[in-house]
C-alpha cells in the first residue's frame, strides 16, 4: 500500500469530519445573534450544540496533528505561509469557545448579549477564512523552493484573490445553511418551523454560490478530469437539500448537506492531487504528496494507531449524538442558572435568616 | 527585536498561560470524579454539592484550557516552521495521537457529563467524568512525549540528504514513548498537578469552613467543607511526597542528560565536589559567573540532587565555564566558536528555587489543616482562612517556574543533543527553528493580539472563578419548590 497516498486520503477524511461537524456548530453560532428572537430561542440554539461542539472541534486538532506527523513539510509550509489568516482563525475560535462556555455563568442580559456577539463574530470569521484557505490550496500559491525547503513567500495579500474570496463566501453559505438545517432537525415548536423556512432560502443561496465556485475551480485550476465526480455529487446533494428543505424532510436535508460538504472537500483534494500545495510561480516548485511525506516508519506507526483509534472515536462520538437525539423544545429551557454578577446568594439567604 | 525573539516571547507567554490552566484540569478532574463517586456510593448529599461546586470551577477552567491549547497546536507550524520540518517525522506523531487518544475522550465525555445528568443512568454518568480525568492524564503523556524528545532525543537518526531528523524505524517510536526523560517528566508533572488541585480544593474548603463556621452555619462547615478539605489535604500529602521523589529522580537524570542545566540551576561557575545548594545569591547572574556570591548555603545538596552523593569524588559537578568550553569545542565545526551554550543564569537559578520554594506554602497549609481539622474539628481561625487564600496561587506559580526552568535551562537548544547515546546531528539551536517567511511584523501583531486577548480572558476567568467560589454551595431548597423539574438536574447546562 502506498502510505503517503493513504495519508493524503486520511487527511481529507479528517478535514471532512471537521467541516461537516463543526460546520453546523459554526452555522448555529452564525445565526445566534441575527436569527434568535428571544432568550429562550438563544438558549435552545446553544443547547443543540452544547454537548457536542468540543468533540467536533477536536477533528481540527487531529487534522492539524496528522498533517504534522504525516506531511511535516506541508504542515510547516502551510502554517507559516498562512500566518495571518490562521491567527485570525485562532483568535476567533478562542473568543467563540469562551463566549459559548461562559455565557450562562452570569445571569445578566448585558453579559449574555456580549457573549452572543462574541460568539456570532467568532463563528463567522472562521467560516469565511477556512474557505479562503482551502481555495488557496486549489488555486495555487507563491511557493518557492529555498535551500531545499518549500516556502510560501507571498505574504497575506497574495492569499486574497476573487477566487479565494468566493471560496470564503461558499463555506460561509454552506455552514450557515448547515446550521439552519441542524436547528430544524434538533428542535421542535416555533423555532423548528422558522429554522426550516430559513433553511429553504439559504439552501438556494448556497447551491448557487457553491456551484459557481466549484465550476470555476474545476475549469481554471484542476489538472484532473476525475475531480468532476465530487463536483457533480456536491451539486446533486445541494439540489437535494433545496428539495428536502421544501418538503420538510429535515433528516434528509441534513444528511445531504453533510454529503455536499464532504464532496466539496473531496473536490478540493482531487483538484490538488498529486500536489498538496501547488505553486502558482512554477509547477516544479509545487509541494507534492511524496515530497512532503514522512518516512515509511512514521507512516506505518500512524496508520496502525489511526486504524485502532478512529473507529473507537467514531463509536463513542456517534453514541453521544444518540444520547442527545431528542428534539429540544422551549419547555426544556428553565430559568437561567447563572449567578448574579455580584450578589452572593448563599450569604444573602444566610444573613436574612440570621436577622 | 527580531522575529526570533518575538517568536520566543510569544511561545513563552502562550505556553505558560496554557499551563496555568492545565495542572488544575489534570488534578481537579480526578478529584471531582472521586467526589462524584462518593456521592454515587453513599448517596450523601454533601458529596453531590461538592461535586457540583468543584465541577463548575472545573468547567470554567476547562473552557480556557481548551481555547489556549488550540493555539499551541498551530504555533509550531506558524512560528517554528523550520523546527517543524527538522523534527516533524518524529515530533508530529505524539501530537496527532494526543488528539486522537486523549482530546476526543476528554471533550466528548465532558459534554456527556455536563448534559447527561438526567439522560444517563447514574453509573454511566459517573463513568463519564472518570473518562474525562483519564483523557486529561493521557493527553499529558503524549504532549510530554513530544517535549521530552526535544529535551533528550532518542529513537532518531539524521538523514544527510534531507538534513532532517527521522524516526529510526518503527522501533524508534517505542524508544520515543519509553524515553526515561518522559517517564520522569510525566510523573513529576502529574504529581505537581495533583499538588495544584489538592491545594486548590483544600484551601477553598478551608476558607469556606472558617467562613461558614463564623456565620453560625457550623453544620455546613462540618459536613460539607470539612469533608472537602480532607479530600484536598490527603491529595496534597500524597502529591507533595510524589513531587519530591520524582523531582529528585529528574535531577539525577538531568545531570546525565543536560549537565549544563544542573550547573546553571546553581549558577555554579567552577566545577566542585560536594556542591552546595544556595538559598540566596547576590551579584550579577546575567551570564557571567565572576560576580556571583552565594550567601546562605546547604552543603552538598546540589551535588546530591545531581549525583546522589553529598561529598567525595563522585559528587563532582562540572562548572558552567567548563561546560561552555567543552561545547564550544565540540560544535565548533558547525556553529563556530562564538556560540554561547550557557542558558540565562538568572532565570534558571531563580526559577529552580521558586519552583521548590513555593511548595512551602502548600506544606504549611497541609500541616495547619490536618492539625486544625483533626478528629472531626472545625475552626474559626482567621489566620487559617488567610493562609488558605495565600496558598492557592503558589503551586500554580511553582509549576510555571518548573516549566520556565526546564525550557529556559535547555537554551540555546530547541532540540538538546543527547550526550549519553549520541545521535549524531540530531540537535537544533532555537535560532535555527524559527520560521523564515514570517516577518517580524506578523509575529509582533500576533504577539500583541494574543497578549491582549489572553489578558482580557484572564480577567474574566478570575472573576468567574472567584464569583463561583464565593457563591458556595446551594442552600437547602425552599419547601415550595415542586421538586425535580428539568432544570434542577441540568444545572450545569447553558
Ligand atoms: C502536562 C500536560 C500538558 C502540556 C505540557 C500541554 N497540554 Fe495542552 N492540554 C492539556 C495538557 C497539557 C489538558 C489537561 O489535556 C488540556 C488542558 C485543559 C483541557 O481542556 O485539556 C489541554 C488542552 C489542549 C488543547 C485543546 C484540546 C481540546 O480541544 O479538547 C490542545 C490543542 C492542546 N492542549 C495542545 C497542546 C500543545 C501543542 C502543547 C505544547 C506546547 C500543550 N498542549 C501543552
Ligand atoms: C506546558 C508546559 C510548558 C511550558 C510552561 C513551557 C514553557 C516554555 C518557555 C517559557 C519557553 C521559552 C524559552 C525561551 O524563550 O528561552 C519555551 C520554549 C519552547 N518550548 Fe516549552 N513549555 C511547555 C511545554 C512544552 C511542550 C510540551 C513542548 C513541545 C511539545 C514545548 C516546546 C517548546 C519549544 C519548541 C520551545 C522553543 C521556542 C522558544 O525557545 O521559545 N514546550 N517553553
Ligand atoms: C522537592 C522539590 C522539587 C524538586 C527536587 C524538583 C525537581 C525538578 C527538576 C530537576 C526539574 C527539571 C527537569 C528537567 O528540566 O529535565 C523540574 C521540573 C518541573 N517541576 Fe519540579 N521539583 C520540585 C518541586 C516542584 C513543585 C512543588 C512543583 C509544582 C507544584 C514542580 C513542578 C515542576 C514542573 C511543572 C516542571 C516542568 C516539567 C518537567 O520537566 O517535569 N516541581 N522539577
Amino acid at each position: 500500500m502506498d502510505l503517503p497516498l493513504l495519508w493524503f486520503l486520511l487527511i481529507a477524511v479528517l478535514w471532512t469530519g471537521y467541516l461537516v461537524l463543526e460546520g453546523f456548530d459554526f452555522g448555529v453560532g452564525m445565526l445566534l445573534k441575527p436569527f434568535a428572537r428571544d432568550e429562550t430561542e438563544r438558549r435552545m440554539m446553544l443547547r443543540t450544540i452544547g454537548p457536542v461542539w468540543d468533540g467536533n472541534e477536536v477533528w481540527l486538532l487531529t487534522a492539524g496533528g496528522a498533517t504534522f506527523a504525516a506531511f511535516p513539510e506541508w504542515y510547516a509550509t502551510m502554517f507559516s505561509g498562512f500566518y495571518l489568516p490562521l491567527l485570525l482563525i485562532l483568535l476567533a475560535l478562542i473568543v467563540r469557545i469562551c463566549a459559548l462556555e461562559w455565557r450562562g455563568k452570569i445571569n445578566s442580559p448585558v453579559w449574555r448579549n456580549r457573549a452572543d456577539w462574541a460568539h456570532t463574530v467568532g463563528a463567522w470569521v472562521p467560516a469565511v477564512l477556512w474557505g479562503v484557505a482551502f481555495a488557496n490550496l486549489v488555486q495555487g500559491m507563491h511557493i518557492e523552493v529555498i535551500d531545499g525547503n518549500h516556502q510560501l513567500t507571498g505574504g497575506f495579500f497574495s492569499l486574497i484573490t476573487p477566487f479565494t474570496l468566493l471560496g470564503g463566501v461558499t463555506t460561509a453559505a454552506l455552514f450557515v445553511t448547515h446550521g439552519a438545517v441542524f436547528l430544524a432537525l434538533k428542535t421542535d415548536g416555533e423555532l423548528r418551523v422558522r429554522a426550516g423556512l430559513l433553511a429553504q432560502r439559504l439552501s438556494v443561496v448556497s447551491l448557487l454560490v457553491a456551484a459557481v465556485w466549484a465550476v470555476w475551480a474545476q475549469l481554471a485550476f484542476s489538472a484532473n478530469a476525475f475531480s468532476w465526480l465530487p463536483l457533480v455529487v456536491a451539486a446533486l446533494a445541494l439540489v437535494g437539500v433545496v428539495l428536502a428543505t421544501r418538503a420538510g424532510r429535515e433528516g434528509w436535508a441534513f444528511t445531504l448537506n453533510a454529503v455536499a460538504i464532504a464532496a466539496a472537500v473531496a473536490l478540493i483534494f482531487c483538484v490538488m492531487f498529486p500536489n498538496v500545495m501547488p505553486s502558482s510561480l512554477d509547477p516544479a516548485w509545487s509541494l507534492t504528496i511524496d515530497g512532503a511525506s514522512s518516512t515509511q516508519a512514521t507512516l506505518t506507526v500512524m496508520t496502525v494507531i489511526a486504524l485502532i483509534m478512529v473507529p473507537v472515536v467514531l463509536a463513542y462520538q456517534g453514541w453521544t449524538y444518540w444520547v442527545f437525539r431528542q428534539r429540544l423544545t422551549a419547555s426544556h429551557i428553565g430559568p437561567a442558572e447563572g449567578l448574579h454578577p455580584s450578589n452572593v446568594r448563599a450569604f444573602a439567604a444566610q444573613d436574612a435568616q440570621a436577622q | 527585536m527580531e522575529a526570533l525573539d518575538l517568536a520566543r516571547w510569544q511561545f513563552g507567554i502562550t505556553t505558560v498561560y496554557h499551563f496555568v490552566l492545565v495542572p488544575l484540569t489534570i488534578g481537579l478532574a480526578p478529584l471531582v470524579a472521586i467526589m462524584h463517586t462518593a456521592w454515587v456510593r453513599t448517596g450523601n448529599e454533601r458529596w453531590l454539592k461538592l461535586t457540583k461546586f468543584f465541577g463548575k470551577l472545573l468547567l470554567i477552567n476547562f473552557a480556557l484550557g481548551v481555547a489556549t491549547g488550540i493555539v499551541q497546536e498551530f504555533q509550531f507550524g506558524m512560528n517554528w516552521s523550520e523546527y517543524s520540518r527538522f523534527v516533524g517525522d518524529i515530533f508530529g506523531a505524539p501530537l496527532a495521537i494526543e488528539a486522537l487518544a486523549a482530546f476526543f475522550l476528554e471533550s466528548t465525555f465532558l459534554g456527556l457529563w455536563i448534559f447527561g445528568w438526567d439522560r444517563l443512568p447514574k453509573k454511566m454518568h459517573l463513568a463519564c467524568i472518570w473518562l474525562v480525568a483519564i483523557g486529561s492524564t493521557v493527553s499529558a503523556y503524549w504532549i510530554l512525549a513530544a517535549n521530552s524528545w526535544m529535551q533528550h532525543p532518542v529513537g532518531a537518526i539524521y538523514n544527510e540528504e534531507t538534513g532532517r531528523a527521522e524516526l529510526d524505524g518503527v522501533g524508534g517510536f517505542f524508544e520515543v514513548i519509553t524515553n526515561n526523560t518522559l517517564i520522569a517528566a510525566f510523573s513529576h508533572t502529574i504529581s505537581s498537578s495533583f499538588l495544584v488541585a489538592g491545594t486548590f480544593v483544600a484551601a477553598i474548603c478551608g476558607w469556606w469552613l472558617v467562613r461558614a463556621h463564623r456565620a453560625g452555619r457550623t453544620d455546613e462547615a462540618r459536613s460539607i467543607w470539612r469533608s472537602g478539605a480532607y479530600v484536598g489535604l490527603i491529595t496534597m500529602v500524597l502529591a507533595g511526597g510524589a513531587v519530591g521523589i520524582t523531582g529528585d529522580y529528574q535531577g539525577k537524570l538531568m545531570y546525565q542528560q543536560q549537565p549544563m542545566k544542573m550547573s546553571a540551576a546553581e549558577a555554579l561557575c567552577e566545577g566542585e565536589e560536594g556542591a552546595a545548594f544556595s538559598l540566596l545569591t547576590i551579584g550579577d547572574l546575567s551570564n557571567d559567573c565572576a560576580g556571583v556570591r552565594h550567601l546562605i548555603q546547604i552543603p552538598g545538596l546540589t551535588s546530591y540532587l545531581g549525583t546522589g552523593s553529598f561529598s567525595g569524588e563522585e559528587s563532582y559537578l562540572p562548572g558552567v565555564d567548563q561546560l561552555q568550553a567543552e561545547a564550544s569545542e565540540k560544535y565548533a565545526d558547525q556553529y563556530g566558536t562564538d556560540q554561547n551554550y550557557t542558558p540565562n543564569l538568572f532565570v534558571t537559578y531563580w526559577s529552580f528555587r521558586l519552583m521548590i520554594g513555593l511548595a512551602g506554602f502548600s506544606a504549611a497549609l497541609a500541616v495547619a489543616g490536618l492539625w486544625l481539622l483533626r478528629k472531626g474539628r472545625v475552626t474559626d481561625s482567621r489566620w487559617f482562612a488567610r493562609l488558605c487564600l495565600v496558598a492557592i496561587p503558589m503551586p500554580f506559580l511553582a509549576s510555571s517556574f518548573g516549566w520556565i526552568f526546564t525550557e529556559m535551562g535547555r537554551q540555546p537548544w530547541v532540540v538538546h543533543p543527547n550526550p549519553a547515546n549520541p545521535v549524531d546531528q540530531v540537535w537544533l539551536l532555537t535560532e535555527q527553528g524559527v520560521s523564515t517567511v514570517v516577518s517580524p511584523w506578523s509575529v509582533l501583531t500576533s504577539m500583541i493580539a494574543f497578549t491582549l486577548l489572553y489578558a482580557g480572558l484572564a480577567v474574566v476567568w478570575f472573576f468567574l472563578m472567584r464569583r463561583y467560589v464565593r457563591e458556595g454551595v446551594e442552600p437547602p431548597k425552599p419547601a415550595t419548590d415542586d421538586g425535580v423539574g428539568p432544570e434542577a438536574t441540568l444545572s450545569f447546562a447553558y
